[in-house]
């Protein structure tokens, strides 16, 4: 079912304390994918986590709309999957634990197989069963990846996407945003030039 | 792709999540002990601590009222903050938040610290009555002023937790800013502890009974509707 979809930032700002971390930004996209690009401290996981609801913006709002109708922000986790290197998963638990425990929560229904498969797909075959803590930092990624996408939502924020993945989590990564952007929309915050190819729209932070 | 967003879950539902929360902070907790470990330690040190001190003397029976709730409490406030320092400090709350409804986060969360103080005062209160010579003249008293004082502090502490596990200075604050909220529950509990010792007649605590389930009541709703303004940044 093709759903219609767009998001809008007004005049987004934040500061934290009396550093203003940036200002006056103005966004809107449809499916596809705005690039977030800008120097280290320009904001750019900050504006990503305003967009994911986690955190407010100072002055601003962010407008989510699906076929018309604006998403109330205590429902946007419902549609936006997120990868950040400030996330982190259960060390204590196996990546099926951890996939297992966020399908419940988010109140949907997924059977162990369809899970293993999930991960499967991101070549963590056959590790689906040993805790996080036992993972490398690229596997750790791959596992966000199959967080972000359980519930297939319509929108994916990436934060320095490609972040301790090898070539084969990067070609993963690319078919990820590749397939999403066709359909639904990416935000997606870099500063590697190669990942700019991916924009459809660029957002470019001035920094302070 | 995923069309709609869902809608409010009912309390069933929410009940499931919290749930769902609580036994993935059971599973957590079990693997590393370190929860547990500090307050089942912390108490036992105590108490024998205290019954070597003066479980020979013929201390009075508020007095032993008073240490066994002083040794709850301060174990309580040396394990319960973990409920959401842990997420913090492991970075794992942000996963929590973008996939868990607020009121399914709290209500996992306080079910973990009850059943903590629950298994704390399974091994504390048998060793307490045995080491300190406690003499319970009421025990259907002494065991709810336990139940609904140990549910008391557990909604208050948790809570709290949630408020210092973005601080620095997290134990100082946890400390200070439970002690005026958890003192009603700490002067009722004693109170009422102090009744089931003395006296067989349940109606002689009823009074403290109350104000416990009260004061829980109250913390409870409005710990619910704070908890989302707090746990959202």
């Amino acid at each position: 079912m093709s759903v219609v979809i767009s998001l809008e930032l007004r005049d987004i700002s934040k500061s934290f304390g009396a550093r203003d971390i940036f200002s006056g930004i103005n966004a809107k996209t449809g499916p596809g994918c705005l690039v977030v690009t800008g120097r280290n401290g320009s904001g750019k996981s900050t504006l990503l986590r305003i967009i994911a609801g986690l955190i407010a913006p100072t002055t601003g709002e962010v407008v989510l709309s699906l076929d018309g109708q604006q998403v109330p922000s205590e429902r946007r986790r419902d549609v936006i999957g997120m990868v950040s290197p400030d996330l982190a998963l259960y060390d204590e638990l196996s990546a099926l634990e951890n996939l297992r425990f966020f399908a419940r929560v988010r109140g949907i229904c997924r059977t162990d197989d369809q899970l293993r498969s999930s991960l499967a797909q991101l070549g963590l075959e056959g590790r689906e069963d040993d805790r996080i803590a036992s993972y490398s930092s690229g596997m750790k990624q791959r596992v966000k990846y199959a967080f972000a996408l359980m519930h297939q939502p319509p929108v994916l924020l990436f934060d320095e996407p490609s972040t301790n993945l090898d070539e084969e989590g990067i070609r993963a990564a690319d078919s990820i945003i590749t397939e999403h952007r066709r359909q639904g929309i990416v935000v997606l915050a870099t500063n590697d030039q190669s990942e700019l190819r991916y924009g459809d729209n660029v957002l470019e932070l001035g920094g302070s | 792709m995923k069309a709609k967003t869902s809608s409010e879950p009912g309390i069933i539902e929410m009940l499931a999540r919290s749930i769902a929360v609580l036994r993935k902070d059971l599973v957590c907790e079990f693997r590393t002990r370190y929860a547990i470990n500090a307050i089942v330690l912390f108490a036992v040190t105590t108490l024998i601590a205290v019954s070597f001190s003066v479980g020979g003397a013929g201390i009075s029976q508020p007095i032993q009222a008073t240490l066994l709730w002083i040794i709850i409490y301060f174990s309580a406030l040396s394990g319960l903050s973990r409920a959401f320092v842990k997420e913090e400090e492991s970075r794992t709350a942000t996963a929590l938040k973008l996939a868990a409804s607020p009121g399914a986060v709290f209500g996992g969360k306080l079910l973990f610290n009850i059943l903590l103080l629950f298994m704390l005062e399974v091994v504390i209160v048998p060793l307490f009555v045995g080491m300190m010579s406690l003499q319970v003249k009421g025990w259907l008293l002494f065991v709810m002023v336990l139940v609904t004082g140990s549910i008391g502090l557990a909604v208050a502490a948790t809570i709290v937790a949630a408020i210092v596990s973005k601080a620095n200075a997290k134990g100082a604050l946890f400390a200070v800013l439970s002690f005026p909220l958890l003192l009603p529950v700490l002067i009722t509990g004693i109170h009422g502890t102090q009744a089931a010792i003395s006296s067989s007649v349940f109606m002689s605590g009823i009074d403290d009974l109350k104000l416990l389930v009260s004061y829980t009541g109250v913390m409870f709703v409005v710990s619910l509707l704070v908890f989302r303004f707090i746990w959202e940044d």
